[in-house]
């Protein structure tokens, strides 16, 4: 059984020794504004035409905006497993930088306890195997007040 | 823009929305037959077309414009293809209003077909993480439902909108669709068989969320002074305007396909959202408001989505779009009817051919000749629709 974790992609996420993810993002040098994914090496702020962006790892906890559970598999990109498992995804606004992140729910969220305005955090799971891996993607679980 | 410079509507034409399982070109030859014939306009009298593209069926579908030229006979006139994923009709019609405005050409055919895949829609194979569109299925399985789901579930928890609001949307527009020829689903759906419907993105059910279908929908454009040499007019109807904008910076709503919003640190978030902005522009441009409309056609990929709409196109204030169903208003017989025609509850999604067909709904409602869903004394009317990637899209009919 695979027990490495890898991520799903580079450049995005990276894993904490706790379990936490930080994403990966950019920072205009100008204006402050942050990026993710970093997508292009410059700020999209048209006022800074073009500033360069710092490599940053952003706030890993911010407010639920939305959230939604998915009952049908969907199409390939995505990792097919059989049987399919439902899954939710949730949209996050990071209190720092103003923000709104996507992700999966972390697995046994219930989405029924959820409501917008919750404190999030973020946190790497599996998101499929390969034989000789786990790959793993960032994820938001309701955050952890002890 | 004065009358004068606005461009006239003189025919329509659709293929009927269903699941054909044909090549799209052949439905969209079928409508553009309909509207030149309708417009009482040979196709040799046509100089220029403008065709909104399909990605679903390999190379011939990304060139629409020469496709649909081809099919017709060649004639040799210029042609235009346009993708802007569900607003490609609108930028297409666009494209022929701007080419007509600009003295190049008199009359112009405007074709939007599409063949869909079935389930959810997908992105083209590949590996591309550079992709916001890949990336959000692959990393996520954020599905066009999953977003609209977001959108249904924010409603809910802002407004206190519930699934029964959301049901009374698709119970109003599967009533109307039913008088619609052109409609791919025509049967009226109760409380009851909604709430059984499988929930596939909670909180939307499968009977929330639009279908992707085939279709087709053309129409011929004309220039005011081309239009005014016809010996019968009676049937003419107006573009007063064309809104093809795309998102201010910071666009801090979650929108399809991204994983982030931009960030609202170091600028100011502009006044009016990208949805609000979309409307506001062709307003702006025709000098109608709201309280002109006589009738709406919005983009109901989800039945939630209606209800933002009226909200984002000025029927009423943000929160309130439940009563304004509730009160009736906005089913035919109302005050202001929204998606007389069915819309996408009714029709499923064609992409390439939505913004185009409903304009052909708003001409036929203005020219009285909707029948059975005749929006009584329809005199302007307001499309309006959202495309992947940041596009825009509304039209204003009137007489």
């Amino acid at each position: 059984m695979a027990t490495k974790r890898v991520p799903a992609l580079e450049g995005f996420f990276r894993e904490e020794d706790d379990g936490t993810a930080r994403l990966l993002g950019g920072r205009c040098v100008k204006c402050g504004a942050s990026f993710f994914p970093m997508q292009w090496s410059f700020c999209r702020n048209p006022v800074c035409e073009g500033a360069p962006l710092d490599e940053v790892e952003l706030s890993h906890t911010g407010t639920l905006w939305s959230f939604a559970d998915n009952q049908f598999s969907p199409p390939p990109p995505y990792p097919q497993a059989d049987p399919f498992v439902p899954y939710g995804v949730a949209a996050v606004e990071l209190t720092a930088e103003r923000m709104v992140v996507l992700g999966q729910l972390a697995s046994g969220t219930d989405t029924k306890t959820l409501s917008v305005g919750v404190e999030m955090e973020l946190v790497v799971e599996p998101l499929y195997e390969t034989a000789e891996e786990i790959r793993t993607v960032w994820k938001w679980k309701v955050a952890d007040k002890s | 823009m004065s009358a004068e410079q606005d461009v006239v509507v003189l025919g329509t034409g659709m293929h009927p929305w269903g699941k054909w399982g044909r090549n799209f070109a052949e439905y969209g030859v079928v409508a553009a037959r309909a509207a030149l014939q309708d417009a009482r306009v040979a196709w040799s009298d046509i100089d220029y077309l403008a065709a909104g593209n399909t990605m679903r069926n390999g190379y011939p579908g990304y060139v629409a414009g020469s496709t649909f030229a081809q099919a017709l006979g060649w004639q040799g006139i210029p042609v235009s293809s346009s993708f802007a994923a569900c607003a490609s009709g609108a930028v297409a019609l666009e494209a022929a209003r701007v080419r007509i405005l600009s003295g190049k050409a008199d009359v112009a055919l405007v074709v939007g077909a599409d063949t869909a895949p079935k389930g959810f829609f997908g992105p083209l194979p590949g590996e591309r993480p550079e992709d916001p569109d890949w990336l959000r299925f692959h990393l996520l399985g954020a599905t066009n439902p999953t977003y609209f789901a977001l959108y249904a579930r924010r409603r809910m928890e802002l407004y206190g909108s519930t699934e029964k609001d959301f049901a009374a949307v698709k119970i109003k527009n599967s009533r109307h669709g039913v008088a619609n020829p052109y409609a791919r689903y025509r049967k009226e759906f109760s409380a009851d068989e909604i709430a059984e419907s499988p929930v596939v993105a909670d909180p939307l059910r499968l009977v929330d969320i639009c279908a992707t279908s085939d279709g087709a929908a053309s129409v011929v454009l004309a220039s005011a002074d081309y239009a005014a040499r016809l010996s019968d007019r009676s049937r003419h109807v107006r573009i007063a305007a064309i809104s093809t904008v795309t998102p201010k910076y910071p666009n801090t709503y979650l929108d399809m396909p991204d994983i982030a919003t931009d960030s609202a640190v170091g600028s100011a978030v502009p006044e009016l959202g990208f949805r609000d902005s979309i409307a506001h522009a062709a307003y702006e441009e025709s000098g109608f408001g709201p309280e002109d409309l006589s009738c709406a056609e919005v983009y109901d990929l989800s039945t939630a989505l209606e209800l933002d709409w009226y909200e984002n196109i000025g029927l009423c204030a943000p929160g309130e779009a439940e009563s304004l169903l509730h009160s009736g208003a906005t089913t035919l017989g109302g005050k202001i009817p929204v998606n007389a025609s069915g819309g996408l509850a009714s029709f499923g999604e064609a992409i390439p051919a939505q913004a185009i067909a409903q304009v052909c709904e708003l001409a036929t409602q203005i020219r009285g000749e909707a029948g059975d869903r005749q929006v009584e004394n329809a005199q302007v009317g307001l499309s309006v629709n959202q495309g992947l990637f940041g596009h825009g899209s509304c039209v204003i009919v009137t007489r």
